[in-house]
């Protein structure tokens, strides 16, 4: 495999059809690291929720895709960051049923089931940064 | 394929059921879109079932989650039985994981077995091979 495709990438989320270019990046990145096909959909959902976040709420972001390497495993993570107003209320962000939008509240919860690590950063004011890792080995 | 093109998806009539599968990429606005034209379908067809094929969907997130469930609910408001087939086990998986429990929303197998239960089945007659070609030869 090539460095460069190894490379973080970066996606802009700033329009509706930007939903389905950053699913398409995210799903080329996890076929590049050989995640298996329940694994790549679980991802790409995960992906899919975090940038709909960021578009719905945040008023646009960045999807940054990184892939990680440790032992002899690798992981692909992603960051989605945006600079709309935050959010107040984390703990019920991250609680199913809990929703500000048109979705059925399990983007935030839901997401952090499909992939290993989960954290967010959230400012009101100021935005926030979600970032969300699964591993090939785990 | 351009964004308006993808939720341009062709509505057959097969009697008093209409057909329809969604291409691989659903985003919102198409998501959206089918399940209004669906309804105006129903209606003016005066449709008793609705089949959805989504076996070349892969990625189904909870908008289109509830895109899905909010069009059975319509429909059956209007008299109609919505069946969702073909469903890829990754996406069953990845939707209970997420959280959705896609409830009020019937699914089969495939397609077939969705028809099946709309009350479409294959004619009495034996599907033909080969074999039974030659003999009637």
């Amino acid at each position: 495999m090539a460095d460069s495709a190894d490379g973080p990438a970066e996606c802009q989320v700033r329009t509706e059809e930007d939903l389905l270019t950053a699913r398409h990046a995210v799903r080329a990145a996890t076929q590049r690291l050989g995640f298996s096909l329940v694994d790549q959909t679980r991802i790409v959902t995960a992906a899919s929720e975090l940038a709909r976040n960021a578009f719905v709420h945040g008023g646009g972001g960045v999807l940054r895709i990184e892939v990680l390497r440790r032992g002899g495993g690798r992981g692909l993570r992603l960051t989605v960051r945006d600079d709309g107003p935050g959010i107040d209320d984390l703990d019920g962000a991250l609680t199913d049923g809990f929703t500000t939008g048109g979705g059925l509240g399990h983007g935030l919860g839901g997401a952090r089931r499909l992939m290993h690590e989960f954290d967010v950063y959230s400012t009101p004011g100021e935005g926030t940064t979600v970032t969300a890792v699964r591993w090939t080995d785990r | 394929m351009s964004l308006s093109d993808i939720g341009r998806v062709p509505i057959l009539r097969l009697g008093d059921t209409l057909v329809t599968g969604l291409l691989s990429e659903l985003d919102d606005t198409s998501a959206m879109a089918l399940a209004e034209e669906l309804t105006a379908r129903i209606a003016e067809d005066g449709a008793r079932g609705v089949l959805i094929d989504i076996s070349r969907v892969q990625v189904i997130d909870s908008f289109v989650a509830r895109a899905l469930m909010e069009l059975s609910t319509m429909a059956q408001l209007l008299g109609a039985r919505v069946i969702v087939a073909g469903m890829s086990p990754s996406v069953a998986v990845t939707l209970v994981e997420l959280g959705i429990d896609l409830s009020g929303v019937e699914t089969a197998l495939d397609a077939e077995r969705g028809m099946a239960a709309l009350g479409w089945s294959q004619t009495s007659a034996p599907p033909r091979t080969r074999a039974a070609d030659g003999k009637a030869a």
